[in-house]
């Protein structure tokens, strides 16, 4: 039987035959459907890497006003497009941990304040020139300083200055961060010649692929970089076709137009893997859809307001419904499993009479307020009814407003006292917290102000023995869960999937989805 | 022909004065709009610093009015400006876009428009019969359809289950006219069921009409063929009205097809200008705004100049 299952693993990763005739063949001899979806996944992967062919990608979250400068990336779409061509310091490791890319290695001063990046040598830009720790300093500078508009502008804040000296690039911090390698692998941090300076969207750098043309919000085309420095990149082309529509992305990925689509709705997402070439991949991330109170702001500074719309929300019914099962119950703080150093905390259950008793004692009587529209998070107007229904169990009256998707993001998140939002999550604990719930945070979109949480967030930066930091990561999230303005239901797994004509997806790749958007690159095609 | 030019002059005149005040209620419009360019642009990720930074190098920080003579000034010496978003030149841009939208409204037009007039003339000849009824049940559905559902269901059955057209229509250069073609079935398929119907009953309505005069009566005692009547007689005296509707459909295929691009992803002027409005790229919404306004003046000028020409007593007056 081993002998016949190695024949059908052979032919499988070989395409000979499909994924879901294999698994059917398998299971006839007594395999069940994890083992043999492992078996198979293993045999494509001992097949390895085949070079050449197209990859033909369908791509959700891109516009016609997309620019190709880096420093303004912001939507999946852009991101993917400075992927193929451009590359960081250093990057997040598929399951945990920190790669060196374009830094050959890097190390810190034992306060974690002085951090050094020994830059990679022998490795040229897409147009011929070296690259050196010089340019390195200039893409720095262009997205710090006080004349940028990078989106990264509020990871090089804390930077008190930057230096090149010989081959290493080196960083010195106004207050020590430990995380600091975690934070160079920000998507818009992409090294460019002479920092992008002369052309920030020439949209050239050293990545394993050079943009062949450029139509935004319509096409782009990629082919091999033939001078790359290190054997990644399979597909000698790649296509990213933007293809907004859900209908019409899960339609080119069914009639086979693409190989690979991002944002496959949850909704059919069950019945989009039921197509027998078509394989549905979810990731478990850090993006979390959330409702948001500002605690300065009546009647949510009372925190028995918060703690009974806490008690009031029914997270396992919003995963089922909201989410079609695709995600994970929240736990009213920002963090879950995805990042280094979790500390699991007791699970807050929905539970109508706490949510009563604290409504009751908090003497609050007019109806709460909420904000939402559809682009705040997918489905949040239906998660927002489920919300009010599971409140009214508890005699507590919650008012909908169905606000525009134009403009949502700049006139009622941030501004509104209670709204319905959504955070992509960051690699690492600190970086979420000083990004939105620190009390000075540009985005403390809760306006949370805790001066022993303020206080714990700068002495875990600092703190290097792992043990001590997990402890004060541990006692901040307890902070938020009591006391927080933040009530985060769930956790949204990446939905993406793939045809059987290509192969090599990584499963649950740390970061964003579509394998922290390195799927294009590190597939190839089997078939 | 005095008469004529003299019409087409004042016309245009009208129409260069209309283009005038569109692109001023294009401005306001766009200045009401909540948020501003650099906001959607930096999106969640904008900080303060980053924000005034964006909106000092992209000129936000003018007041409108300057903006707004800034614009026309670069307009009027045939001049649109770059994108503020990204950079891009808009002419070059708007050009291919336009064209695009274009090749897409010509092929929809040469199928649908002799097609409804064809059929419109067949249900004349055999009107309050079951070809009659069919052609209007037939096209009065397809109408009535919301235009997006016609594209989803054409797309499951004909893209996905069939395999006969792809479903993703995006064209770029380097395709050969066939491949274009290819890629555009699906999309022109559903325009032509969306715009028939409306040309076909106004055909039928306008003939119709014309055949209740008294030289139609003559005709028929003559002993011609009833096509022939229709054809010879009554049709020419029904183009005035089939006319206006024919361009109206024109025009819509050219700037109403918006939700047809989204659902093919068909790289047109609608998808432009909707990811630019959402933006609040103002230079590219004025531009798109423009061209839009001017494809439907024109072709309603149109429409009136080929009316005159086809009656006589227009044509020659006393």
């Amino acid at each position: 039987m081993k002998d016949y299952l190695d024949y059908l693993k052979v032919n499988a990763a070989m395409g000979r035959i499909s994924r879901r005739e294999f698994m059917g063949r398998a299971a006839a001899v007594g395999v069940t459907a994890a083992a043999a979806n492992t078996m198979l996944a293993d045999a494509v992967r001992a097949a390895g890497p085949q070079k050449g062919g197209t990859i033909k990608v369908g791509v959700n979250g891109s516009g016609s006003a997309d620019s190709l400068d880096p420093a303004l990336s912001a939507n999946q779409g852009q991101t993917l497009v400075t992927r193929m061509w451009g590359e960081p310091l250093v990057e997040l490791l598929p399951h945990g941990g920190i790669e060196p890319v374009l830094a050959e290695s890097y190390s810190s001063s034992p306060d974690a304040k002085v951090w050094t990046f020994k830059i990679r040598s022998g490795v040229t830009f897409s147009n011929g020139k070296t690259m050196t720790a010089d340019d390195v300093l200039a893409t720095m500078e262009r997205h710090s300083g006080d004349e940028t508009k990078s989106g990264a502008l509020g990871i090089m804040r804390g930077i008190a200055s930057m230096k090149v000296e010989g081959d290493s690039f080196i960083l010195e911090l106004e207050q020590p961060n430990a995380d600091l390698p975690y934070l160079m692998t920000d998507y818009h941090l992409l090294i460019q010649p002479n920092g992008g300076n002369d052309d920030p969207t020439a949209a050239i750098g050293t990545g394993p692929y050079v943009l062949k043309s450029a139509e935004p919000g319509v096409r782009f085309v990629f082919e091999k970089n033939a001078n790359y420095w290190r054997d990644d990149g399979n597909a000698g082309t790649i296509e990213l076709i933007v293809i907004n529509d859900d209908t019409a992305r899960v339609a080119a990925l069914q009639s086979g137009q693409v190989d690979m689509i991002n944002r496959v709705p949850p909704r059919t997402a069950g019945l989009v893997d039921r197509a027998p070439n078509i394989t549905v991949h979810k990731a478990s991330g850090a993006g979390h859809y959330v409702f948001i109170a500002h605690r300065d702001t009546a009647p949510f500074d009372n925190n028995d307001v918060m703690l009974a719309l806490k008690w009031g929300m029914n997270r396992q019914e919003m995963v089922d419904k909201i989410l079609f099962g695709y995600g994970s119950v929240g736990n009213d703080t920002p963090i879950n499993a995805s990042y280094p150093l979790f500390t699991p905390m007791e699970q807050r259950e929905y539970d109508p009479d706490k949510a009563a008793f604290h409504w009751k004692k908090s003497g609050a009587t007019d109806p709460i307020l909420l904000r939402t529209s559809d682009n705040s998070f997918p489905s949040a107007p239906d998660a927002a009814a489920l919300f009010q229904q599971s409140l009214a169990k508890a005699g507590i009256p919650l008012e909908v407003k169905r606000e525009p998707n134009d403009g949502y993001w700049s006139e009622v998140w941030n501004k509104q006292p209670f709204c319905t939002s959504y955070w992509s999550g960051r690699p690492v604990q600190d970086q979420m917290y000083s990004t939105a719930y620190l009390s000075t945070a540009d985005w403390n979109d809760t306006r949370f102000k805790n001066e022993k949480f303020d206080q714990l967030l700068v002495a875990a930066r600092a703190e290097l023995d792992e043990a001590k930091r997990k402890q004060m990561y541990a006692d901040m999230g307890m902070i938020l869960h009591n006391e927080g303005g933040l009530i985060c239901p769930m956790f949204n797994d990446f939905v993406d999937a793939s045809t059987d004509r290509i192969a090599g997806w990584i499963d649950n790749h740390k970061g964003f989805g579509i394998m922290n958007y390195y799927a294009p690159i590190k597939m190839w095609v089997a078939a | 022909m005095g008469p004529a030019l003299k019409l087409v002059a004042q016309r245009l005149a009208l129409g260069i004065l209309l283009l005038f005040l569109v692109s001023i209620l294009i401005f306001v419009g766009t200045l009401i709009l909540p948020g501003d360019v650099a906001q959607s642009i930096l999106g969640q990720s904008a900080t303060p610093e980053a924000l005034a930074n964006l909106r000092a190098e992209l000129g936000l920080n003018d007041p409108p009015l300057t903006r707004y003579f800034d614009w026309l000034g670069g307009v009027l010496t045939g001049d649109l400006g770059t994108a503020l978003t990204n950079g891009k030149d808009i002419a070059e841009a708007l050009g291919s876009r336009l064209s695009n939208t274009l090749f897409l409204a010509f092929w929809a037009a040469i199928i649908s428009v002799p097609l409804a007039i064809f059929l419109g003339l067949l249900a004349v000849r055999y009107r309050e019969r079951w070809p009659d009824k069919l052609i209007s049940a037939v096209t009065l559905s397809t109408i009535s359809i919301p235009e997006f559902l016609i594209g989803y269901v054409l797309m499951y059955f004909v893209g996905v289950k069939l395999g006969w057209a792809p479903t993703v229509s995006t064209i770029y250069d380097g395709m050969s006219l066939g491949q274009k073609l290819n890629s555009i079935a699906l999309p022109v398929a559903v325009l032509t069921l969306v715009v028939l119907a409306h040309m076909m009953r106004m055909t039928r309505a306008a003939i119709l009409n014309v055949m209740q005069s008294a030289y139609i009566e003559t005709a028929e005692l003559k002993g011609l063929t009833m096509f022939k009547i229709i054809w010879r007689h009554a049709f020419p005296n029904s183009i005035a009205p089939v006319v206006n509707v024919v361009m109206l459909n024109l025009a819509y295929l050219v700037v109403g097809v918006v939700v047809v691009e989204v659902v093919f992803t068909y790289p047109g002027m609608g998808q432009y200008l909707v990811d630019h409005v959402s933006k609040r790229d103002l230079p590219v919404v004025q531009a798109c705004g423009l061209v839009f306004a001017a494809v439907y003046i024109g072709l309603n000028m149109l429409a009136d100049i080929i009316s005159i020409l086809s009656n006589p007593r227009l044509r020659h007056p006393k």
